[in-house]
């Protein structure tokens, strides 16, 4: 057992591997348990970042790639101009249930939920529906199967964004002038400062 | 070797910290994120499983997962927005109008 672990990390895969799982559980671990919201978007960001580097080691490099672009790059920016509306300097007070008891309900379900979805993968009645190709690049065998057996969902998924650009446009757009915080004294004595000049 | 069953070990303790950060938190920013732990959690099994079983279909599960996430963020970020207009916190406590 051992020796198995200490082989595998010998091997570029392998350290790969351990690095990146242990650095993601640390930095997801801080993003659970953070008081701060700055602290946690940020090991949040950092941790998505490394699980792009588990899709380039899985071979799935045109995932890897869609995950920093989609997830590093917009998702976190997204939340990033939203923290903007939101105090995030201030730690947030939160009243905790019993953590004992969310701890191991939140293990238990997990468990049980991994065993539920890995027990047919045990099987040996896979067969694999679209086989990826010898001497083919990730995203062209992607590709090929994108737009051909998966175009219908494709172009739904694309209705889905463009309804959900709306739809974030439509409600954070609302009263954009408007300022949200509750004294308005501190925009007043900029305005001041703004006017003596 | 790094088998199978390492990538769904590394997946399950991720999805497992995203359920306790779902079940701990109180405020829905914080919510927000440990769905998004879950939902990428979800992603390494299905990288994983695609690549042990030569086939692409767990791949384009996970760019739909993507896809899902990024409109879900969209939408929810807009209603945290008018929520804190509203109430001033995003506090699942004070946002409890239906007291039982």
């Amino acid at each position: 057992m051992l020796e198995n672990f200490a082989a595998s990390l010998m091997t570029i895969e392998g350290f790969a591997f351990y690095l990146f799982s242990v650095l993601t559980i640390g930095l997801f671990s801080v993003t659970v348990m953070s008081k701060n919201i700055l602290y946690a978007m940020t090991s949040l960001a950092a941790g998505m970042v490394l699980i792009s580097g588990f899709f380039f080691i899985l071979g799935a490099d045109f995932l890897g790639v869609v995950q920093l672009v989609v997830y590093v790059g917009a998702i976190m920016a997204l939340y990033s101009f939203a923290m903007m509306f939101f105090d995030a300097t201030r730690d947030i007070k939160e009243k905790n249930t019993s953590n004992a008891v969310v701890f191991v309900l939140g293990g238990m379900t997990a468990l049980v939920l991994v065993l539920m979805f890995a027990a047919p993968i045990y099987s040996e009645s896979i067969q694999a529906l679209y086989p990826m190709h010898e001497g083919v690049g990730n995203a062209q065998d992607v590709g090929m199967v994108l737009f051909t057996k998966y175009l219908v969902p494709f172009e739904v998924a694309a209705l889905m964004l463009l309804v959900a650009m709306i739809a974030g446009i439509m409600l954070a757009g609302k009263k954009m002038d408007d300022s949200l915080t509750e004294d308005m004294s501190a925009d007043d004595e900029i305005m001041i400062e703004k006017d003596e000049k | 070797m790094i088998g199978l069953s390492h990538y769904l070990v590394v997946s399950a303790i991720l999805f497992s910290i995203g359920l306790v950060g779902v079940l701990r938190r109180r405020n829905l920013l914080m919510l927000f994120f440990a769905t998004e732990i879950m939902l990428n959690a979800v992603n390494i099994a299905f990288a994983a499983i695609s690549h042990y079983y030569n086939d692409l279909t767990g791949q384009m599960f996970a760019f739909f997962i993507i896809a899902v996430a990024a409109s879900e963020v969209a939408v929810g970020l807009g209603i945290l927005i008018v929520l804190y207009k509203k109430h001033g916190s995003l506090d699942l406590d004070d946002l409890a109008t239906m007291r039982g």
